[in-house]
């Protein structure tokens, strides 16, 4: 009891300990308004759904001018295709090839799409808009509905292609009697072509 | 204003003095010829422009989409060891927004034990910190990876710049908040159109990082991230999230686009390393390089740049015969960690051909490799953090090209 009373305290204490008493609380609204950041388990998903040939439509009114009829690519990059390319001399990295995630390609359009009218995209849009570029890469079945439960559960062909980063992999094997030897050597004899 | 006979030039001067500083800064540039002995100069101005002899610009791309995209700053007409704001490249998605300091605001929200909704005036009154840091695109010298043809330093090398920057310890801010326990990063979002979005790991964010506001003794430039940036020091450009409105203590990474999809790096198995933030000990001769000519044999100074994301540069050789043998550099003082140290040495070109390049060396021992070495451990494929030694080609005619040409 005495232990569990010195946790709440403690607990209280953090609570209140604001050093320079900074800020003021921020509103659920205003964390709203900044726009959902989506997790790759599906956190910050709005409600609404899309389907394949709801996104055919929202395809071809906003994202076909810059991505292709096809989504095979024109100003802006393809959006299908690739699958199988990684390991080959011509990669080619598309939603369908290369993104781990789904709900990233959710979070991209949301955030960044259309180029030249970010923010434009309703949720039900987005949903819809995803649905038809993930069935254009074979993922998902043309009747399948996106929503924030499905959308989550879709396994990307890429998921498990990444690897953390190792470096440094390379530059820790030249020897450094190389520059000392040549310095000492040679080094001095620029320097004394260097007075004038 | 006074009824007289001079010349229209010195009336525009005037009106200029009224006015303010947009005209006669458009005045200064337009007037590029020199004064003549007995000849008043220009008035003092508000806020300074460069001679209009000085033409140094950053360099971009022909786009389609100007809003998005790089533009790399003309190292080789740097002198010293900082880059003019003006100068530093940019690296943009969605255009540089305009933003009123007074009604932004950074809302940190999450997992804390209280969101908070702070002001850029209420950051600018915390304890600062001041630091000198290098800032390097993750792509930066990406085309070196397929050939050796970079023309010249701007277009090979310059997605990197160093400024003075201020602000305060992320920490300090997440501390106000109250981190909650299980909270392991920070999802970064800027003010631009796309929101631009970043993930880091909460150990970084509680270590060094900056949540700036200046640069270079002044407020950050627009296309700087103005009112607020981060500033992660080592770590590529795209992690230093510009426009800073959002920050988002979560328990998982994001996996945001720029974080997968870009700046991950894709090698010869297909599979792709995630999160490369570091960026790697890398150097640059700016003089002689690419695009210039030497008038003629004579003793030269040769000149470049050195950096690290790893902290100070130890040492910069120097080879004027291929690679077959490396001299140390002088280093100018002082080498502060993660900026740019500015190397020289004294060289004497005799009319033959010499293919130079430098190789830094910083204080964890790490080595810049060959572009060889780089290669054979990651492929022809990783697009990002190229930092492999730089060779240029000092023709007999002086002239200095890639090593290709």
């Amino acid at each position: 009891m005495w232990k569990l009373s010195v946790v709440v305290l403690a607990g209280a204490a953090t609570l209140l300990a604001q050093t320079y008493g900074i800020g003021r609380p921020a509103t659920p609204e205003q964390i709203r308004d900044l726009g959902a950041a989506i997790a790759p388990d599906g956190t910050g998903l709005p409600e609404g759904s899309g389907t394949v040939a709801a996104g055919r439509e929202v395809f071809a009114a906003r994202c076909s001018k810059c991505h292709g009829e096809k989504a095979e690519g024109a100003v802006g990059p393809a959006l299908v295709g690739g699958q199988g390319t990684l390991a080959t001399a011509k990669p080619v990295k598309t939603v369908g090839s290369f993104w781990p995630y789904s709900t990233t390609v959710w979070d991209y359009v949301n955030r960044a799409m259309p180029f030249d009218q970010p923010g434009l995209l309703k949720p039900p849009e987005i949903y819809a808009v995803v649905a038809y570029i993930l069935n254009l890469n074979g993922i998902i079945g043309s009747d399948q509905v996106m929503d924030a439960k499905s959308l989550p559960k879709v396994k990307m062909p890429n998921r498990d292609g990444f690897v953390a980063d190792p470096r440094p992999d390379v530059g820790n094997n030249v020897g450094n009697n190389v520059g000392n030897n040549v310095g000492n050597n040679v080094g001095n004899n620029v320097g004394k072509k260097a007075k004038r | 204003m006074k009824d007289s006979k001079r010349s229209s030039r010195r009336q525009l001067l005037q009106m200029g003095a009224a006015v303010g500083g947009g005209l006669l800064a458009k005045h200064e540039q337009a007037s590029a010829a020199e004064n003549k002995p007995g000849q008043l100069g220009i008035p003092l101005g508000p806020y300074g422009e460069r001679s209009p002899f000085e033409k140094a610009v950053r360099w971009r791309r022909d786009t389609k989409t100007p809003e998005t995209g790089s533009s790399f700053t003309p190292l080789q007409d740097s002198v010293g060891t900082l880059t003019p704001s003006s100068l530093h490249y940019e690296r943009h998605h969605a255009g540089i927004p305009t933003i009123d300091p007074a009604q932004h605001r950074l809302v940190i929200h999450g997992m804390v034990n209280r969101p908070l909704s702070i002001t850029v005036a209420e950051i600018r009154h915390l304890p600062s910190v001041t630091k000198t840091l290098v800032l390097e695109c993750g792509g930066n010298s990406g085309s070196e990876w397929a050939a050796k043809n970079g023309p010249d330093v701007q277009r090979s090398f310059g997605l990197v710049s160093c400024s003075e920057w201020t602000g305060v310890p992320l920490r300090l801010l997440l501390e106000e908040a109250g981190v909650q326990p299980g909270a392991s990063w920070v999802i970064a979002e800027g003010a631009d159109a796309c929101r631009m979005e970043r993930s880091i790991p909460i150990a970084k964010a509680m270590d060094n990082i900056l949540v700036a506001y200046g640069q270079n003794g002044e407020a950050l430039r627009p296309a700087q991230g103005y009112p607020l940036r981060l500033l992660i020091p080592g770590w590529e450009g795209n992690a230093n999230v510009k426009w800073l409105r959002s920050l988002k203590l979560t328990d998982q990474a994001y996996m945001a686009r720029d974080e997968t999809a870009k700046y991950t790096d894709l090698m010869p198995d297909g599979k792709a390393r995630i999160f490369t933030y570091q960026m790697e000990a890398k150097s640059i001769i700016t003089f002689p390089s690419g695009g210039q000519t030497l008038p003629g044999p004579n003793l030269y100074e040769l000149t470049g740049l050195a950096w690290s994301g790893r902290g100070r540069i130890e040492r910069v050789d120097i080879t004027t015969d291929g690679g077959r043998s490396w001299v140390k550099a002088q280093l100018q003082e002082p080498r502060l960690p993660i900026a740019f140290t500015r190397f020289r040495l004294p060289w004497r070109f005799d009319g033959r051909e010499a293919v130079i390049a430098s190789r830094a060396v910083d204080e964890s021992g790490y080595v810049q490799p060959t572009r060889e070495a780089l290669i054979a451990a990651r492929g022809l494929n990783s697009a990002y953090h190229f930092n492999g030694i730089k060779f240029w080609k000092v023709q007999t005619d002086g002239t200095v090209t890639n090593v290709e040409a």
